[in-house]
């Protein structure tokens, strides 16, 4: 019984590492066909935005409430990675839609561009940039167009942004002149401390349940219950279903397509950001952390069935349960007497590299038989 | 494109620019005043990609060196006093490339010594290079040995220097003396080499080896493995630790949350943490865990002292000095001597003339032996929550190098020696 709990748990924990990280890229891919390879480098940036957050809560103003700073860095990290977000599918990704093949390459392009600018831009700069693009866009947002000639408008507009750009150098110069860390450019790896509460863990039958772990499930369960609300109830979730089922008829209807891409690729990205925060609790932060993710979210993605969040959900958790029952070598111990060639097998993939060997040979059995993953897309999208 | 579109556009751009310019120092380089000629040296470590974090620091370690040489008056060879330039190529962290600039370096600038690399893989991949251009390459690395080119000369630490008296100190002096080993690595050639000699000399001291497990590089979840260990050392033990980089972080943040710490009586000797890593995972996680190398920081004496300090004026007052980075600057220093011993620049006759090279290094008295690597001095040391090593022990001066190991069954029984055209890299003893 203990033996099964702490598989159950181990594997919920591997697969939640998973689900968080995978579920933007359900959305982005699974929703859009837009396929984002910088959707691990957006998970870097939420990284270093939970970095960013924890140095300022070291600052003497906020240091009594330093111990919430995790809660205040998923806001932070989802705001900063879906402003990313949006600067890209504004630029680049909106032009390509539909060309699956030019997206991947534009998006390779983008997560090499972002891992080279963290390396070389001091992150007091990049937090800067971040501050101006998203201070731009609210701007963009509340500005009463209509009320406004043209000329009028005009003017706003480039003030706005003229005033947008002096609060985003402004804080760059606050960041760099306070927390001299944040002013210099460094490749080096960073590290994010969890505070004192989410540090060691809490036995409970025999088991010790790291916190931190615990935490990302949390969090895990809170996106997930978040983002099937939003698809299934929130009007704009009605929206962003419609189109994906169908663009043009949408759109004849009435719905601004644009800006449900928008909202879409936001929500992904922003989500990417979540996942960035949870990653920075359970390693380093740096450069290449976010590729250490992306084949698995793709996996993940690729399994459950594109555009399907039940799939997603059940094949990160089974990949999770499958990496602990084959890694650790557990099946040995839950069935001890095992025939010795059997035994042999199984002691042979008990290693980590080969548990992922194993596990990826499995997936790639299983879409021999259901090449379109768990839960396949029915109806008329499919073939448009 | 509307008008504000390319307004922000040009305005992000001239920001970026900005803070771009605004972070490049200035180079400043000390020149050797009164020499007569220049001769340009290659260094060649990855200054992009995943292992620029790590060879950066050897780039600045190097420029250092050279610097201090020049200010002192330069090479002097023949009578001439030479002033060291250097030409500074990117491997980028992949491979091949390695070996392209090391062609370039030999045959376009002919330069008559290159430093460089880190990872064997790097190493392996130049080997060749320099062996059919019988050019000669400076390695500063602690590494698995089971090599010996008479085209390389390794700085770095063979297992003998570092993780063999490492071993034996875990098992009979250590707390967990006498207790169960945990072999943790990253899948590559280093830490599977290391473990095989390690198994065997466990084995060979009267102790057991319950379980070793390798981590695919780039892979972070190491939840598996911590399970693994609590089952295969349920009453605490010793863990031997060759994970590489980042994977590092992973593993001591997680560990010390499932309770596997000193306190409970589990210990993690690791081979790839110095002061460097140290700072960068957080002494927190690393407090009470051991460490093997040849030089550490806390090194009291004035040569090391001399060390940290003029690397931290030259380089900013946050920077440490580790032993790769010693290892790096002794390489310099120890061609120079060759060079001046040789009286030439000559690559066979500097080869030959830096066999029995000594020099006074930050780590205590080092020389070049007749198998390409040096004798050196071996401390143990326990990581304090101030980041540093407290040295526990060192060994009784410095301990002759083994390029082929003694534990291992395929290479016992051999050795090395380049002074002897009969014997050669490989030899029977």
């Amino acid at each position: 019984m203990q033996l099964i709990l702490e598989s159950l748990f181990n594997g919920l924990a591997i697969g939640s590492v998973l689900l968080i990280a995978a579920l933007g890229l359900a959305i982005v891919f699974g929703l859009m066909g837009v396929i984002n390879l910088a959707h691990g480098e957006l998970m870097m940036l939420g990284a270093y935005s939970t970095y960013v957050t924890q140095l300022i809560f070291k600052l003497t103003p906020l240091k009594q409430f330093y111990n919430s700073y995790v809660i205040v860095s998923l806001v932070v990290a989802f705001v900063v990675t879906a402003v990313v977000g949006i600067v890209l599918e504004r630029s680049i990704i909106k032009r390509l839609y539909g060309r699956p093949l030019e997206t991947l390459l534009a998006t390779w392009g983008v997560s090499l561009i972002l891992q080279q600018f963290v390396r070389s831009v001091p992150l007091a700069y990049a937090s800067g940039l971040i501050c101006t693009i998203l201070i731009g866009l609210i701007f963009h947002i509340i500005l009463p167009k209509n009320s406004l000639t043209y000329s009028q408008a005009r003017i706003a507009k480039v003030s706005s942004w003229v005033f947008s750009i002096l609060l985003g150098l402004l804080s760059a110069n606050w960041l760099s002149s306070s927390i001299s860390k944040l002013g210099r450019a460094s490749a080096r790896n960073v590290d994010v401390t969890a505070p004192s509460w989410m540090r060691g863990g809490f036995d409970l039958w025999n088991i010790t349940f790291p916190v931190t772990r615990i935490v990302i499930i949390v969090i895990t369960i809170i996106a997930v219950f978040s983002v099937t609300w939003f698809l299934k109830q929130s009007v704009w979730g009605m929206r962003i279903r419609a189109v994906t089922q169908n663009r043009s008829m949408s759109e004849c209807l009435g719905i601004s397509t644009e800006t449900v891409d928008v909202l879409t690729f936001g929500i992904g990205s922003g989500l990417a950001g979540i996942a960035g925060v949870a990653v920075s609790l359970l390693g380093s932060v740096g450069p290449n952390v976010g590729g250490n993710y992306i084949v698995g979210c793709f996996m993940v993605v690729v399994l459950g069935g594109v555009g399907n969040l039940l799939g997603t959900i059940i094949a990160s958790f089974s990949i999770g349960i499958m990496t602990d029952l084959i890694g650790a070598g557990r099946l040995l111990t839950i069935w001890p007497d095992m025939p010795a060639p059997l035994a042999t097998t199984v002691d042979f993939f008990a290693t980590t590299s080969m548990a992922r060997v194993l596990i990826f040979a499995l997936i790639v059995a299983f879409l021999q038989f259901r090449p379109s993953g768990l839960f396949p897309q029915k109806g008329r999208m499919v073939e448009g | 494109m509307s008008i504000t579109k390319r307004l922000f556009v040009g305005l992000s751009t001239i920001a970026l620019g900005a803070s771009i310019t605004a972070c490049g120092g200035s180079d400043q380089s000390t020149s050797c005043v009164d020499c007569d000629d220049q001769v340009t040296v290659g260094i060649l470590h990855s200054l992009s990609g995943t292992m620029a974090i790590s060879e950066s620091t050897l780039v600045d370690t190097e420029k250092m060196a050279i610097e201090e040489i020049n200010a002192a008056g330069g090479v002097e060879v023949g009578g001439k006093k030479y002033e060291i330039k250097y030409i500074v190529e990117d491997g980028a962290s992949d491979w091949p490339t390695f070996a392209e600039k090391s062609k370039k370096l030999i045959d376009q600038d002919k330069v008559p010594v290159v430093f460089g690399g880190w990872t064997s893989a790097s190493r392996k991949a130049m080997l060749p290079v320099y062996e059919s251009k019988d050019a000669f390459l400076y390695y500063p690395i602690q590494y698995e040995a089971q090599e010996c080119s008479n085209n390389i000369f390794y700085t770095g630490a063979t297992p003998n220097q570092q993780s063999e008296p490492a071993t034996e100190f875990m098992f009979k002096r250590s707390p967990a003396a006498g207790k169960p080993f945990f072999l943790v690595g990253s899948d590559y050639v280093f830490p599977r080499t290391s473990n095989t000699i390690t198994i065997e000399q466990v084995k060979s001291l009267g102790g057991e080896v319950v379980g070793e497990d390798y981590l695919p590089l780039g892979n972070t979840e190491v939840a598996p493995i911590i399970a693994k260990i609590k089952k295969a050392l349920p009453n605490g033990g010793v863990i031997i630790n060759t994970l590489n980089g980042d994977q590092n972080v992973a593993f001591f943040k997680q560990i010390q949350d499932v309770g596997i710490t000193p306190d409970n009586g589990y210990y993690v000797m690791s081979y790839s943490i110095a002061e460097e890593e140290i700072s960068t995972i957080g002494p927190e996680f690393l407090a009470g865990h051991y460490g093997a190398w040849n030089y550490m920081m806390s090194i009291n004496t004035p040569a090391s002292k001399k060390f940290a300090r003029n690397f931290k004026k030259r380089w900013g007052s946050d920077r440490v000095v580790a032993d790769p980075q010693e290892s790096a600057y002794n390489m310099v220093y120890l061609w120079k001597a060759a060079v001046e011993k040789a009286g030439t620049f000559d690559d066979n006759e500097v080869r030959k003339a830096l066999i029995g090279v000594k020099f006074d290094a930050p780590q205590g008295p080092v020389e070049v032996m007749p198998n390409h690597h040096l004798s050196q001095t071996v401390r143990i040391g326990q990581i304090t929550s101030g980041g540093q090593f407290k040295i526990l022990e060192s060994t009784n001066g410095p301990v002759l190098p083994q390029a082929w190991n003694q534990f291992e069954p395929s290479s016992k029984g051999y050795a090395c020696d380049w002074t002897d055209s009969k014997k050669g890299e490989r030899y029977p003893l």
